[in-house]
């Protein structure tokens, strides 16, 4: 059973992979870039109180389901998503959408996707990729951050459709069924970049924009005396530039997305405006390359490489990037 | 990021799989180009699996002098952390580090030790046990 017309696309990103993917397949063909700046999705949150292996969290996006539930809006989009209590009824209703012709998204842990290479498989329980077919006791699966499609068997998919914890996928499937197909650019555009420029710059608590990059800098000039030993110092910055660039971001902790999506717009629409600030946030996902190359030096020890370091490109990231969202509040 | 800035530094893990990259092309346009994997991506994952390894190992060695239960090598092996783990396990924390201790480990019902079990992936036996020692 393989749903034939099932095209898989190799996305940045896992959710904003899987939304243009099945929004495509059902007949709304949107670009990845399009889906991550239509739902407002690019952020900066550093939580100090939230931690995860003993490392607080570092983000560069929403949290999970914000791609497709912030596009609920500008594409008039309506998501059936399901959970579920019981994984036998879970993997038994995903097998009547197979049947029915309908690949769906789910969430699923990586930790369990035995297609990931032990290297890479950690517990992270948002993960979401596409169901399009089933062979014999194997899936098969379109994972946005995979060049080819993938199989998957059937116990390690039910195992990892039903991990515990933070973000816990309880089964969760999805599919879109209704969407405005004429829905206006202009002002969707308008609203989503005023959105994230809003919270990049105005967000009431210093965990979250700008304000939180410059936070986490200070923090990282700081951490030599809080905590002398090198080893946490080494997993702490690590641990950052692991949210940038291990999990599937683009490049640059999904700024290089971000420009893409403004350049999009930018053409389509005809206005020089998005089209400079994609050129400059451009340059802001450059800075944030330096700052993991940095940060990864100071992991590897080299000579030369020092949390000051570390914390002036993130000084520097921030500035750039806070003079992109300054120019784009006039938009 | 240019086309030809995008890393392709052939980390083995990646074997044939390529990651999305997005960057522009000669006249400012954006694409995904497929890449090979980045060094910095390497020296950050490894360090954090290092990690894991490294606590794995710590736990193991006192496991088998008897200073620790068995679950505290598999839940670093598992690359999970107490907090994880309680959850999955539906326990509090405080729950979960007092089994690290060996006797009160040894005297779990089979029903929770299966609940761990289940959670780490692990048959209950496997759980009970430790790999085998290393070398000749």
């Amino acid at each position: 059973m393989i749903i034939a017309s099932f095209r898989h696309r190799h996305a940045g990103h896992c959710e904003s992979g899987v939304t243009s993917t099945l929004l495509t397949h059902f007949g709304m063909p949107i670009s990845e870039p399009m889906a991550l700046g239509l739902s407002s999705s690019l952020t900066f949150a550093h939580l100090p109180f939230v931690k995860v292996g003993g490392f607080p969290i570092t983000a560069y996006r929403m949290l999970p389901g914000n791609v497709y539930k912030g596009l609920r809006k500008p594409l008039g989009l309506r998501m059936h998503l399901q959970r579920f209590r019981d994984a036998d009824e879970a993997m038994r209703v995903l097998d009547g959408h197979l049947a029915a012709g309908r690949p769906v998204g789910i969430q699923a842990s990586v930790f369990w996707l035995p297609y990931f290479p032990p290297e890479m498989r950690f517990h992270f329980n948002a993960h979401n990729l596409v169901v399009y077919g089933r062979d014999g006791n194997d899936y098969l699966v379109s994972d946005p951050v995979f060049d080819l499609p993938q199989r998957c068997a059937a116990e390690a998919l039910r195992k990892s459709r039903f991990t515990q914890g933070a973000f816990a996928p309880r089964g969760l499937l999805y599919y879109p069924v209704g969407f405005d197909p004429g829905f206006a650019l202009q002002p969707a555009v308008r609203r989503a970049v005023r959105k994230t420029v809003n919270m990049m710059l105005r967000a009431p608590l210093p965990i979250v924009g700008i304000r939180a990059m410059r936070g986490l800098a200070k923090r990282l000039r700081a951490l030599p005396r809080q905590r002398p030993d090198p080893r946490y110092q080494r997993l702490f910055l690590g641990n950052i530039v692991r949210m940038q660039e291990e999990i599937g971001t683009g490049g640059g902790g999904f700024r290089f997305m971000y420009a893409a999506f403004l350049q999009e717009a930018g053409e389509t629409l005809a206005q020089e405006q998005l089209l400079d600030a994609s050129r400059q946030m451009t340059s802001v996902g450059d800075l944030w390359r330096q700052f993991a190359l940095e940060a990864a030096q100071f992991t590897r020890d080299k000579p030369g490489a020092s949390l000051a370091g570390a914390s002036d490109r993130l000084l520097e990231a921030a500035a750039a990037e806070e003079a992109v969202y300054r120019g784009l509040a006039a938009y | 990021m240019k086309q030809e800035e995008v890393p392709q530094d052939h980390l083995p893990y990646y074997q044939s799989g390529r990651k999305a990259i997005y960057a522009v092309d000669g006249e400012g346009h954006f694409g995904t180009v497929p890449s090979s994997g980045w060094s910095v991506e390497d020296a950050v994952t490894a360090a954090a699996a290092g990690e894991y390894a490294r606590q794995a190992q710590d736990a193991l060695a006192r496991a088998r002098r008897g200073e620790t239960s068995p679950l505290e090598y598999h839940l670093s092996d598992r690359r999970l952390d107490v907090a994880q783990l309680a959850q999955s396990a539906r326990l509090s924390a405080c729950r979960v580090r007092r089994h690290f201790r060996p006797q009160v480990f040894a005297r779990l019902s089979s029903s929770r030790l299966s609940r761990y079990a289940d959670a780490l992936g692990l048959s209950p036996e496997a759980l009970r046990g430790l790999p085998p020692p290393e070398g000749p």
